[in-house]
């Protein structure tokens, strides 16, 4: 096996190695390193400035504002969608009746239907959902007013996006509703290969279903449960929230930057406001809370592996 | 994963009454069982309409005319305007953005499960030193925030002479693919039997050769779920094409529509836009309908592990 191993492996490697470090690493590398300069990004000059634009993010209100909305986007979201994906992957595969003969614990009828179904929103592009549900929360001629119109809330009309108070909840209520169907299936599966007998000893032991959940399927879960938390969380801090902000909030960002997250504001003053070297900066920042949050869940959810 | 039943018909509403007391079975469990059981119907039900209702929405606007999309919202359209399909087809340029995602996409799909695959394959297969280095490289790229890289990147790729190209989109996307590609599909090769490469190896099969005809067949079903989490990924793609590519003639899908929506201020074009929003929305939910098994498993295949 040894003969022309090297060459072999290197000819495999040089391509896709030379490409990620390209256009991934080396740019990354260069951020940091632009974080210490007055880098415009318009022209190629820019000098080291040392600490100087760490200092003026610290006092950055934008910046802080920026930053709690991602907190929020990584705390809440995750919460929210894994929550409610939990209860539906719960009453899918658990919540159905009793039929005789039948095995003690069942799905309910057309499970699988519903699998598919909560799946719709997980293929579509974040920016169609976006698009989409900027038009549903329009105050005027808007869907959803539309609706709280036809059933006598005339009195109930509010902005949506338009109010600083409400609009980050209805941009977040968006990605709750566009992942939670991933999140059921993903959870359906590992429920699928929790054994029935464990559920059945549980119930000659006279356990409800609460207790059920509780005792049984949620620690036999819990790998999948915190990969699930890791990933939403990734998400929620870059990408998607990008996606779901810059398309439907005003500026955009929000009335008030009400709204705005740190992925777009990097967005905002390197491509927008030509301050590449203080985006790189706040994307640095972005880097740490990213990585902290991965480690802090990692940490938190520790547990002794159960085998089953 | 196990969703096998595809033609089970939708669940009816929960029917409690029809289950008539038995005598001799525990009366406490069945009780509980008999509300939860309407219980999780109903909730279920109910979450289905939420997801369901904005898209059938979406595609009940797409037939109405302007005055009555903004008049009233909920109201079934007066006559089906096919007119607004056509419309959005060439004068908003969707067959334009429609063509560029397809090159886009083709391009960087193939590029990233033929790289992905053989650094995996290396990365599985044999001992070097650095192997494990590279492996973490490339792993970690998935949970650092690409944002940050976008920033220098913009400038990398313009010096190049690589923005607002085709082609450099997809050298992007394939390397921005990479990560998961290669995580997924080292793991994948590590499960394959080491007997069948080792054999054609003796038979005189260079590497390359033992790779491209029997490891490559071998991996097909990874190399398929792999290939639908990327092929979404990059269609359904915003965040990239946004920075990198902002020549107007060159907009994917996604860009293109959030583009038509801003200038809507202008033309006031809502329905075609609303047209061109389900155009871009149907192909992708039908393929996910008839491939629902393997989207599902490709999609999943990442957290799971």
């Amino acid at each position: 096996m040894q003969h022309g191993k090297y060459r072999f492996i290197v000819g495999f490697l040089a391509l896709p190695l030379g490409l990620y470090a390209l256009f991934v690493v080396w740019p990354f590398i260069q951020s940091i390193y632009y974080s210490f300069t007055d880098w415009t990004g318009l022209s190629p000059e820019f000098k080291m400035v040392g600490l100087d634009n760490y200092r003026r993010m610290l006092d950055d209100e934008i910046f802080w504002k920026s930053l709690q909305h991602s907190l929020m986007f990584a705390v809440v979201l995750p919460l929210v969608t894994i929550g409610l994906a939990l209860f539906f992957a719960f009453m899918i595969n658990v919540g159905g009746r009793k039929r005789r003969g039948g095995p003690v614990i069942s799905g309910v009828r057309g499970s699988s239907f519903y699998k598919i179904v909560y799946f719709f929103p997980q293929v579509l592009s974040i920016a169609i959902v976006a698009l989409l549900f900027a038009f549903a929360y329009n105050p005027d001629s808007g869907a959803i007013n539309s609706f709280l119109r036809g059933i006598g809330l005339d009195g109930v009309q509010p902005l949506w996006l338009g109010d600083p108070d409400l609009a980050l909840w209805c941009v977040m209520a968006v990605l709750v509703w566009s992942t939670v169907g991933f999140f059921v299936v993903l959870f359906s599966a590992g429920m699928a290969s929790i054994p029935a007998d464990l559920y059945e000893a549980a119930l000659l032991d006279g356990a409800g279903r609460a207790t059920t959940f509780f005792r049984i399927t949620l620690p036999l879960l819990w790998d999948t449960v915190q990969s699930g938390w890791v990933y939403m969380g990734i998400l929620a801090l870059g990408a998607e929230s990008f996606a779901v902000v810059q398309i439907m909030t005003t500026g955009p960002g929000g009335p008030d930057y009400s709204t705005t997250v740190m992925v777009l504001y990097v967005y905002q003053k390197a491509f927008r406001d030509g301050q590449a070297a203080y985006a790189t900066t706040i994307g640095v920042a972005l880097l740490v809370v990213t990585l902290a949050f991965a480690a802090l869940v990692m940490r938190l959810g520790r547990r002794e592996r159960l085998e089953y | 994963m196990s969703i096998e039943k595809t033609t089970e018909p939708p669940a009816p509403v929960p029917v409690t009454k029809t289950d008539v007391p038995r005598s001799g079975g525990p009366p406490r469990p069945k009780k509980e069982g008999q509300v939860l059981n309407a219980f999780s119907h109903g909730i279920l039900v109910l979450w289905a309409v939420m997801v369901v209702l904005p898209l059938l929405w979406a595609v009940m606007t797409s037939f109405k005319d302007d005055g009555a999309i903004f008049g009233s919202p909920w109201s079934l359209p007066d006559k089906l305007h096919f007119d607004n399909w056509s419309r959005a087809w060439t004068e908003a340029n969707m067959s334009d953005y429609f063509l560029n995602t397809v090159l886009v996409v083709g391009g960087s799909l193939i590029g990233t499960l033929v790289l992905g695959s053989m650094a995996a394959y290396v990365l599985a297969r044999f001992d070097f030193p650095g192997n494990r280095f590279i492996y973490y490289l490339f792993v970690g790229g998935m949970s650092f925030p690409i944002m940050l890289a976008l920033v220098p990147l913009f400038y990398v790729v313009n010096n190049m002479g690589l923005l607002n190209t085709i082609h450099g989109l997809i050298l992007v996307y394939i390397a921005y693919s990479l990560p998961f590609t290669v995580f997924f599909l080292t793991a994948f090769f590590r499960t394959l039997p080491s007997s069948v490469a080792e054999a054609a190896f003796v038979d005189g099969a260079s590497h390359s050769r033992t790779f491209f005809q029997i490891m490559v067949p071998m991996a097909k079903p990874g190399l398929i779920s792999v290939g639908i989490f990327n092929f979404l990924g990059q269609w359904n793609q915003y965040m990239l094409p946004t920075v990198l590519n902002t020549d107007p003639d060159k907009r994917v899908l996604t860009q293109g529509l959030v583009q038509l929506a801003v200038s809507q201020g202008y033309k006031g074009d809502w329905s075609g836009l609303f047209a061109g929003l389900v155009m871009a929305m149907l192909p992708v939910l039908a393929a996910y309908i008839v491939f629902q098994r393997q989207v599902v498993q490709g999609l999943t295949a990442g957290a799971l592990k």
